[in-house]
């Protein structure tokens, strides 16, 4: 089980758990505001754009190459940038801080 | 069934060039293949505007039979940032409101238990333009009846087999449009004229051409595309009975078949931008005040994104597709289109076992250069109750 805390662009604070999954689906099931997961997750809508907590940032890893082509042309980009449904959650991720990129 | 495919039309001036061109009315059109090409063209709105004259960036170019200006889709920043809010909440209900999904099911529900008690059914007008026209009385949330009137348009309110713009068929439309908005005005409801009339942008309420626009915007750019959307989707459960039995077994891949399927058969070809200032597009120059086109069809079959991209695998799992645009003016009915289509793979896997084609017609579009598929004039079925 991972618990991780979402942070909205407003500055909401949304903490969930789970065990599998990915990020998106979980923020998603507790109506995180920012993360709409248009595409059901398949890479395709970047509207669950997020930025991973620094230290968190080797756990889940860097975007693959189609990710990274899909962030590049996103607003607010950092270098901890992820999609939320490329992120799958892991019980390594527990205690993980996420800010949500977008509105 | 090779004939039930939908080939890619673009494959080799993609991968050679990554561009093509057509010559639209006298006003020619550089079309952008690559996937990496048409994201990028499409996220940059400064350079490639949507806010030229109204009817410019449609291919072909509907400047001679429309001045009625379409919102949020003919407009850039900033007012589209505001136009757009201000319609957003509205096109996600059917993912907000429960009672949209039931309703969108009661329909398809219908339509496919009077299918399999049929001998054949013609899909394009007998299936998928009802279905489309009913499901829209629900985004605009009116009585479901108004969808008997958009039936009896026929499958085409722009195009006719005679002209690519066919001015009288879309009288048709926008006169209906103006008899709607006065009703609306002299009895407001809680449909989308009347939510619309009663909206404000920046301190004042919209004019009635902006209504009339976010009104036309709504539908044209539902129509044909979910028409064909629904009637490839028959055809490839045709051609492909077992993807049917898998929907059955895992029924959790939902989701990504859909997305999978929409980038195969990219519905809309193609969208215009006019340039503002000389720039270069994939290596081309592109003068200010040329058109080019952000061909999602093409971007959709690009191997250097998709493996195997003419193969439809229903659960990939990665598929950054274009189908519904990119960008800030991606599909505003797109979770619309997204609700149909799970609700209708959903209800075929359930009910139907199989799809006989007995005969078809191919819809395909002249882009001289190219010739692209991109559905069915009609297709006669027979579907097999499980």
């Amino acid at each position: 089980m991972a618990k991780i805390t979402f942070i909205t662009q407003s500055g909401e604070s949304i903490a969930a758990e789970a065990k599998d999954g990915s990020l998106m689906e979980l923020a998603k099931n507790n109506n995180v505001s920012g993360i709409e997961g248009e595409c059901g997750g398949v890479c395709s809508c970047t509207t669950c754009h997020v930025h991973i907590e620094a230290n968190y940032y080797s756990k889940t890893g860097a975007p693959g190459d189609i990710e990274a082509d899909m962030l590049e042309l996103d607003d607010h980009v950092s270098e901890y940038s992820r999609l939320g449904c490329q992120v799958q959650i892991t019980a390594e991720l527990d205690g993980m801080m996420v800010h949500v990129a977008n509105e | 069934m090779k004939n039930l495919e939908l080939p890619d039309a673009f494959e080799s001036a993609r991968e050679n060039k990554g561009y093509g061109h057509v010559d639209d009315q006298g006003d020619s059109v550089t079309m952008l293949l690559r996937l990496k090409d048409v994201r990028k063209t499409a996220k940059d709105w400064k350079t490639f505007q949507s806010g030229a004259r109204p009817g410019r960036i449609v291919v072909p170019s509907e400047v001679s039979i429309r001045e009625t200006r379409q919102i949020p889709f003919e407009v850039d920043p900033p007012q589209h940032t505001a136009y757009r809010a201000l319609v957003e909440g509205w096109f996600k209900r059917p993912e907000t409101e429960e009672d949209y999904k039931e309703r969108v099911s009661e329909i398809i529900n219908e339509l496919v238990e009077e299918a399999v008690s049929l001998k054949e059914i013609e899909v394009v007008e007998d299936f998928a333009l009802k279905l489309q026209s009913r499901a829209l009385t629900l985004l605009l949330n009116i009585p479901y009846e108004e969808s008997e009137t958009w039936i009896s348009w026929g499958t085409h309110v722009f195009r006719s087999d005679d002209s690519p713009v066919d001015g009288d068929k879309a009288n048709i439309l926008y006169e209906y449009i103006d008899a709607a908005i006065d009703k609306a005005i002299e009895h407001p409801g809680s449909d989308l004229y009347s939510v619309l009339l009663s909206a404000e942008i920046e301190g004042r309420k919209l004019t009635k051409e902006e209504v009339k626009g976010v009104m036309i915007l709504t539908f044209a750019g539902g129509r044909d595309t979910v028409i064909n959307a629904v009637t490839n989707t028959i055809a490839y459960f045709a051609a492909h009975p077992s993807s049917l039995d898998r929907l059955r077994k895992e029924p959790e891949i939902t989701t990504q078949a859909v997305e999978e399927l929409v980038r195969y058969f990219s519905p809309l070809t193609h969208m215009g931008r006019v340039v503002t200032e000389d720039t270069e597009v994939c290596t081309h120059a592109a003068k200010a005040d040329s058109r080019v086109s952000l061909c999602w069809a093409s971007a959709n079959r690009d191997a250097a994104t998709f493996e195997n991209p003419n193969e439809v695998m229903l659960d990939r799992k990665v598929n950054p597709h274009v189908a519904f645009g990119f960008g800030i003016h991606k599909c505003l009915g797109a979770t619309h289109a997204r609700l149909i289509l799970r609700t209708l793979l959903g209800i075929l896997a359930e009910k139907v076992s199989s799809i006989e084609v007995l005969d078809f017609k191919e819809n395909v579009e002249d882009w001289q250069e190219f010739k692209r598929k991109v559905g069915y004039d009609n297709l006669k079925v027979k579907f097999n109750k499980l």
